[in-house]
């Protein structure tokens, strides 16, 4: 049994593909802990940028700076009474947000972190990604539907069309992600014949060709690459039903869109389904253009020494993390009612500067260093997410569609033409 | 259950999963025309198609399964729910589910049941068994090569056959061109 | 004008008369088929976030297009007309600031005007003067709580709490003159109650120099904004002869072509000291609603600074009677509110109490034009209308 835990620490595949259960059970688990606390620092985070950007403080009382507050609210939603409409159809009800929760989920078995951090390879990694991510529109179709009730139906029609409608325009995009990986050592019919890790659907695989190529996929055929970026990173806003394609939520339309009728903890599983998911979608982005989980630069700027000083970086994170912490310990008012609340912040501030000093050990240093750059990626997109929100009206469930079908479509299609013909005569 | 798909991985008690999978699917099809209620019966059809990519993963078939969630599950039973929803439900729940026409129901049913048996017995030697040759490391690619080499006429009439249906969907929706 | 029968709520479709059994082909109606979409009756309110209130919108949806409104209002009524027929004329102008309480001084300089009409007095010039720069800091109150709700109804969520910023300034000046930030009751039949407090003109000039660049960086936000152009531009578009034939005023009047200004076309107050522009708009759609509103905000900025320069000194009260008994007769005063012309119309049977008291609020009349202008559009734009109306329900209701 030991042997069995043992004997995959010196593989060097992902414990899906060493096919070690219990090594895949731990990484699920991470995953599955790891994402849930992501959520809950995003719920934090976008609560404090969207006050900053509206000349607010947000949260402030739970914690120094309101960094309880996520698990003030979470106590809060699941000790809240769980109420089911009289009328509403109460299987479907009860299952809807499960199969958001799922679907959301699900995507990280194939989430590579690193090249050895997911839990498994599939051959058919982004096919599934896509596949499993479609799979939570029909709990917002449940949802809507069992409320049995007017906004939560406008609501779920809503996104049914809009998710279906900007799936298209992002599975383009992805396709001409895809063929990108396929376009050098070409075989017959064009398929990648030979070469490792190309023209492949696995996403260490499509990490592994950027690598390969010498390019982030961003920039290959400029300015074919970015074009097919956009359009994804449009529609993975509009997938995620964020601001501005909030149409299926819209508050000043809708009260709350598909789940209006939903209160308390099954309310709590939407909320932890949609940042999943948008955490989930921007690891496809950052697979299929930003170079995954490598650092930057890791072919021009090479050598021993810009390794040393991109190894660096976790490690200063969380120092200036700890900074920015005491720096708040500093400006907390002097006054005793504030004691406990110093002393927490200069608690957390330590323990991000421990934990920034850890990052320090070589090999620590060096393990971390794929996770630390995925995550750091992902984390600027969602940046993104909140900056859209506190900027951007919403659009009209009429121009949604025209954007989707009449815009990101067509030039999807371009794209993708354009990007396969290049490929084949470059 | 993703441990059955990569070639070189060991799959983990396959029968179980086999029969779980398998009885998935059956009881969804049960479901799907006993429930009264369509959305529940759509709902039904849902697990039933993604049981059923699950057999495909234990077959080594990832990329049918990957487009059977992606098609089916995702998209085409959407659309499904998407037009139940609207439609009015007390009205066919009123209709009868059942129609009179059970003497030719047991006739079909008796002569499928003889056909499963003839196949049974005289298939044997058309289905050997054997096990599954897991494929290499190229699933996807093959079934490219093969629908874009080998079977690309009837690709391109499947394609065709779409197009038609697109137009006749358009001309039937839309009253004024 | 559009066809604007009113619809019945009940269930278009009797039951069949046998409803044991029912075949696909007994349908009917060869349009309506057994795929059809049902058409969807909801209530908007009175209940709603973006409601304003408690207006209550009855909509009649196919899908997401609307067939038709209904506005059911009245949650908000306090009798307020039938209140003042029992105090007396000094009594009842606190209840006015209560109608339209995001423009209370306002509503204030239009009661105190018409029952100094009726009394035939005048008050002095400088307690005019006061009464026009905190009635136009009152409108561009109004407006900023107008573009803040009306974007929050769009979805940028960021410009209201901005405007609310700003707007806390001009509540700052009120609450220093008169003691309250959003009920004034600011003002006294026959002039002002209070002087200027030390360094009124100050924190006036002061406010003047440091809105122009947030009305700037509000515009900065929505103007050139893609989406916001998307939602507002031909949205809930009413013609210039609807909007006339509806009695609608205000900036909604104006941003369909129409260039009346109750402040120009008959000066009360002294705002025929100033001079000004009346912004119009060409299309009457909500985009030209918003660009004349956001011009309006400018003009008024324009007439306070006037205003400020040339305040005169003096009393600020007139010679008012104790009790006051106004002659047999009736008169109509309007002023041009932030949304619009607010009437009162005042009979006075020669006691000390007004025999009847109708006022004409400018949101009520508005909110008249919000059928024939989302008729035909979409859920998103019925919100966006209700926002351009700038409808406040205390006003409706009273």
């Amino acid at each position: 049994m030991l042997d069995y835990i043992t004997s995959y620490l010196s593989s060097n595949t992902t414990p899906g593909q060493a096919g070690n259960v219990f090594w895949a059970l731990v990484y699920i688990m991470i995953v599955f802990g790891g994402i849930s606390v992501a959520v809950m620092a995003m719920n934090w985070l976008e609560r404090k940028a969207l006050a900053h950007f509206q000349i607010r403080l947000g949260p402030m009382r739970v914690g120094p700076h309101g960094l309880l507050q996520p698990i003030a609210d979470a106590i809060k939603l699941m000790t809240k009474e769980d109420i089911i409409p009289a009328e509403a159809d109460k299987f479907v009800f009860w299952i809807a947000p499960l199969i958001i929760l799922c679907a959301s989920f699900a995507i990280y078995i194939v989430v590579p972190f690193g090249p050895t951090h997911a839990i498994t390879d599939l051959n058919i990694g982004i096919l599934f990604m896509l596949g499993v991510s479609s799979l939570s529109v029909l709990g917002v179709v449940m949802a809507g539907w069992a409320s049995n009730s007017h906004y939560p139906l406008i609501g779920a029609l809503r996104s049914s069309a809009q998710m279906v409608s900007y799936e298209v325009a992002m599975g383009l995009a992805v396709v001409s992600a895809i063929v990108m990986t396929s376009l050098h050592g070409l075989g017959p019919y064009g398929v990648g014949v030979g070469t490792s890790g190309t023209g492949t659907l696995s996403m260490i695989g499509i990490v592994q060709a950027q690598q390969e190529q010498h390019v982030w996929f961003l920039f290959k055929f400029f300015p074919l690459g970015f074009i097919a970026f956009g359009i994804f990173a449009i529609a993975m806003v509009a997938e995620t039903n964020r601001a501005p394609f909030d149409l299926p939520e819209a508050e000043s339309e809708l009260t709350a869109g598909f789940h209006t009728e939903y209160s308390g903890l099954r309310w709590s599983l939407f909320m932890l389904g949609e940042y999943a998911a948008m955490i989930a979608v921007s690891s496809i982005a950052v697979t299929l253009w930003l170079g995954g989980w490598y650092r930057p630069f890791p072919n021009t700027l090479t050598g021993d020494t810009w390794d040393l000083v991109f190894s660096l970086f976790p490690g200063l994170t969380f120092l200036a993390l700890a900074a920015i912490a005491f720096v708040g310990v500093r400006r907390m008012p002097k006054h005793p009612y504030f004691r406990v609340q110093t002393i927490g912040l200069a608690g957390f501030g330590a323990v991000l500067g421990l934990i920034g000093l850890i990052l320090f050990v070589p090999p620590v240093r060096d393990r971390i260093q794929d996770i630390y750059w995925f995550i750091a990626k992902v984390a600027g997109f969602m940046y993104l997410y909140i900056w859209y929100r506190a900027t951007f009206p919403r659009y009209r469930f009429d121009q949604l569609m025209k954007v989707g079908w009449k815009v990101l479509l067509p030039i999807g299609i371009g794209v993708l033409i354009l990007t396969a013909i290049l490929g084949v005569v470059l | 259950m993703e441990q059955a798909i990569q070639p070189g991985m060991q799959p983990v008690a396959t029968t179980f999963f086999f029969y779980l999978l398998s009885g998935l699917t059956l009881l969804s099809g049960v479901f799907v025309i006993t429930r009264k209620n369509p959305v529940h019966s759509a709902l039904a059809l849902i697990f039933g198609l993604l049981a059923q990519a699950g057999l495909y993963l234990m077959l080594y078939a990832p990329f049918v399964a990957g487009v059977q969630i992606i098609l089916y599950a995702g998209g085409i039973m959407v659309l499904f729910l998407f037009v139940i929803m609207l439609v009015n439900l007390e009205r066919s729940q009123r209709e009868e589910r059942f129609n009179k026409q059970w003497v030719v129901g047991l006739v079909a049913a008796v002569a499928l049941g003889v056909l499963f048996v003839v196949v049974y017995v005289k298939g044997k030697a058309l289905f050997p068994y054997r096990i599954a040759q897991p494929l290499e490391n190229s699933n996807t690619q093959q079934i490219g090569v093969m629908l874009y080499g080998q079977y690309m006429f009837a690709f391109e009439i499947a394609s065709l056959l779409l197009l038609v249906a697109i137009i006749g969907a358009v001309v039937m929706a839309k009253k004024r061109i | 004008m559009t066809d604007r029968t009113m619809f019945d709520l009940k269930p278009t479709d009797p039951k069949p008369a046998d409803d044991k059994y029912l075949s696909h082909l007994e349908l009917g109606e060869p349009d309506k088929t057994f795929l059809d979409t049902n058409e969807l009756v909801i209530n908007m309110g009175p209940q709603h976030p973006a409601t304003h209130g408690v207006l209550r919108v009855i909509l009649k949806l196919d899908g997401e297009k609307v067939l038709g409104t209904e506005c059911v209002i009245g949650y908000l009524h306090r009798g307020v007309e039938k209140i003042a027929e029992n105090r007396t004329y000094t009594m009842f102008n606190p209840y006015v600031d209560r109608m339209d309480y995001v423009a209370a001084v306002s509503n204030g300089l239009g009661y105190c005007e018409a029952v100094e009409k009726l009394l035939n007095i005048e008050a002095p010039p400088r307690a005019k003067y006061i009464r026009v720069i905190l009635t136009e800091l009152n409108r561009l109150a109004s407006h900023q709580l107008w573009l803040g709700t009306h974007a929050l109804d769009i979805g940028a969520m960021t410009p209201l709490f901005y405007t609310f910023r700003d707007r806390e300034e001009i509540l700052k000046i009120f609450e220093k003159y008169c003691g309250a930030r959003l009920t004034t009751h600011a003002f006294r039949i026959g002039g002002c109650q209070y002087e200027t407090y030390e360094g009124f003109e100050r924190d006036v000039v002061k406010f003047l120099d440091f809105v122009p660049p947030k009305i700037d960086e509000y515009e900065e936000l929505l103007t050139t904004n893609r989406i916001w152009l998307e939602r507002t531009k031909n949205v809930g578009v009413i013609s210039r002869a609807d909007a006339i034939a509806l009695g609608v005023t205000g900036p909604v009047l104006r941003a369909s072509g129409v260039k009346w200004d109750l402040r120009k076309a008959q000066p009360y107050a002294a705002y025929s000291d100033f001079d000004f522009e009346v912004p119009i708009g060409a299309n009457g759609d909500t985009y030209d609603r918003y660009t004349v509103r956001m011009e309006e905000m400018r003009q008024s900025l324009r007439i306070i600074r006037q205003a400020v320069e040339k305040i005169p000194e003096g009393p600020i009260m007139a010679k008012v009677p104790k009790v006051m008994k106004p002659p047999v007769g009736e008169i109509y005063h309007s002023i041009e509110a932030p949304k619009g012309e607010l009437g009162y119309f005042i009979v006075s049977d020669g006691s000390t109490q007004p025999y009847r008291v109708r006022i004409r609020p400018p949101s009520f009349v508005n909110l008249q034009a919000l059928d024939i202008m989302v008729r035909g559009a979409l859920v998103a734009d019925v919100i966006a209308v209700i926002g351009t109306l700038d409808i406040v329900l205390g006003e409706v209701d009273r």
